[in-house]
């Protein structure tokens, strides 16, 4: 099961990141992860949250343009080489990244979760199973 | 079935057009020799009388009349009828320079109407619509040119003007309006409302819109028509001239028509002045052979476009004009180059931008600067940076193959850029020339 991360377009113009996360405060919505992908002329935030579709509706409410997108949620131990034996298991099975970022495990502190966003999702994630790594569904992250 | 207003004179043989033209216009160069002494001393200095002007074949020897002439005798230093036959004024929105003010009799406020009830019925409307008109009211002639013809149509008439876009919405809906009248960026943006709102073009009773007052593009009105589902007619006009009404739109809409019986269109090479061939691209000049209390003789109307005497399917006679890029007021000229912000529209539209949009020319170490700003949609959004930076790229290079200059794009947040209720600010030149 993939999770949904929300895409946000934001304004190349100071403040414009707050005005966001200003929304979803005021909204009760809780942020495991956030991203910022950003060029000379603007800015894509990406963010894993509690409610994704709660998030979405309040954003777009308040005339954001934001779009679901499907990444792949998976949990390493938080210790080196954790992410290395996670990634030879994407080369053996051939799944190419496209972005990649990571959050702290939240209470188990001794775990890190990484996101990836691959052209694939669904086939990535079947290949991936199938070797044995545990992709985690959108109910876990909620409940990190 | 094709609607028409005056039959008769609408679809009159282009001969009979010519012989009333004529007949009108030499009554009308002797109003205006006895009664504007600023016209008659233009005339003296041409070495022209009354006496010269036989028929149209004649206008070419008068003087021409421009906006700096009426700068120069506001307020009423062209008013040929004594005040005590006025009955009304309206005024320009002033956006290039001074105000000019208009004045009207009686007869010519009821032949401006009835030029917009063409308009109107043109557009399909008949005495069983409803006509929402939101242009604004007040100094601004397209409120109460619209609202005349409609009344002349029989019509029923919502004087709406402009502002308030929910309430302009529901009186649609709750009035089951069939025609809208307004400006065209305030119909996308009315348009734009509807959607947030949840209507599609099936719950809207609108059939037609009537808009003018500004440069639009062909890609703006096919916009319009999908989201309200409607047929969007152009309508053109002057305050200088009576208002609303001077051309209009059929149901071919392949250029407006030019109400020939009230008007006498020349185009002119802008340079030296001199008349150019029917069909050929040029300033347009109008002359107005009806208007009583502020008669205009020979009108350049710094608009830039063609005029066509190709049959039309609509079945009307009278001249067409094609839309004008713009009027040359609104022209930019950015290092050296021409560019009409409706151009600029046009490549915006066929990428898939929405016409909420900006131009921001500047200076920057002696070098003129282009900004187009327009906003992001979720249409043309993508969690992928590099599509969002190639649409960005690709949108770059279309203004670059219509303009000539290169433009810089800059995306906005939605809604950043403020919607017009009457005419839209879309130029801001910061130069300081």
């Amino acid at each position: 099961m993939s999770v949904q991360q929300i895409s946000v377009f934001l304004e190349n113009k100071p403040g414009t990141l707050k005005k966001m996360t200003g929304v979803l405060a005021s909204h009760g919505i809780d942020l495991r992860a956030t991203s910022l992908a950003e060029t000379k002329d603007f800015g894509i935030a990406r963010l894993i949250v509690d409610d994704a579709l709660e998030a979405v509706s309040t954003l777009k409410e308040h005339d954001f343009v934001a779009s679901l997108t499907p990444v792949l949620a998976i949990e390493i131990p938080d210790e080196a080489g954790g992410l290395d034996k996670l990634l030879d298991k994407f080369t053996d099975e051939s799944v190419n990244i496209e972005y990649m970022y990571a959050f702290p495990g939240g209470r188990n502190t001794d775990r890190a979760c990484m996101i990836f966003r691959v052209a694939d999702t669904k086939a990535a994630e079947a290949r991936l199973t199938g070797a044995g790594v545990k992709v985690l569904t959108q109910e876990e992250i909620s409940n990190i | 079935m094709e609607h028409y207003y005056q039959p008769e004179i609408e679809c009159a043989p282009y001969e009979e057009i010519r012989k009333i033209q004529s007949e009108k216009l030499v009554k009308q160069v002797k109003h205006v020799w006895d009664n504007v002494p600023y016209y008659r001393k233009k005339m003296e200095e041409k070495g022209v009388t009354p006496d010269d002007i036989k028929s149209v074949d004649d206008l070419h020897k008068l003087p021409f009349l421009s906006k700096a002439d009426l700068r120069e005798t506001y307020p009423d230093g062209l008013l040929a009828v004594p005040k005590d036959d006025v009955v009304r004024i309206h005024s320009t929105s002033g956006t290039t320079g001074k105000r000019v003010v208009a004045y009207y009799t009686q007869n010519d406020i009821d032949l401006w109407e009835d030029c917009c009830a063409r308009a109107i019925m043109a557009a399909g409307g008949t005495n069983e619509d409803v006509v929402q008109v939101s242009y604004g009211y007040g100094l601004f002639t397209g409120g109460a040119g619209l609202h005349g013809g409609s009344h002349k149509v029989g019509s029923l008439t919502i004087p709406m003007s402009s502002g308030n876009t929910d309430r302009q919405i529901m009186f649609i809906k709750d009035l089951n309006a069939t025609i809208l009248c307004c400006t065209p960026s305030y119909a996308a943006y009315l348009g734009e409302r509807m959607q947030e709102m949840g209507y599609g073009p099936d719950d809207i009773p609108l059939k037609a819109g009537i808009f003018g007052a500004e440069a639009w593009s062909e890609e703006m009105r096919q916009s319009i028509q999908k989201t309200m589902g409607i047929k969007a007619f152009d309508i053109y006009g002057l305050t200088e001239l009576s208002g609303p009404g001077v051309a209009f739109e059929c149901s071919a809409q392949q250029g407006m028509h030019i109400n020939e019986d009230h008007f006498i269109a020349e185009i002119i090479d802008p340079d030296t002045g001199e008349v150019l061939p029917e069909g050929e691209q040029g300033e347009l000049v109008f002359t107005a052979i009806d208007k009583e209390a502020f008669p205009m003789i020979r009108y350049r109307t710094k608009d830039i476009c063609r005029l066509s005497r190709e049959k039309c399917s609509c079945g009307r006679t009278h001249v067409r004009m094609a839309k004008p890029m713009g009027r040359s007021d609104d022209m930019l000229i950015i290092r050296g180059v021409n560019v009409f912000p409706s151009e600029i529209e046009t490549v915006l539209l066929n990428n898939g931008y929405a016409a909420n949009y900006q131009i921001v020319v500047d200076r920057v170490n002696n070098t003129d600067t282009l900004d187009v700003q327009v906003e992001m949609t979720p249409e043309m959004f993508n969690d992928n940076v590099g599509e969002v930076e190639e649409r960005q790229k690709k949108l770059m290079a279309d203004l670059k193959s219509m303009l000539g200059i290169k433009a810089k794009v800059s995306l906005l947040a939605p809604k950043s850029i403020a919607r017009s209720e009457g005419k839209a600010v879309r130029v801001i030149d910061k130069r300081k020339i």
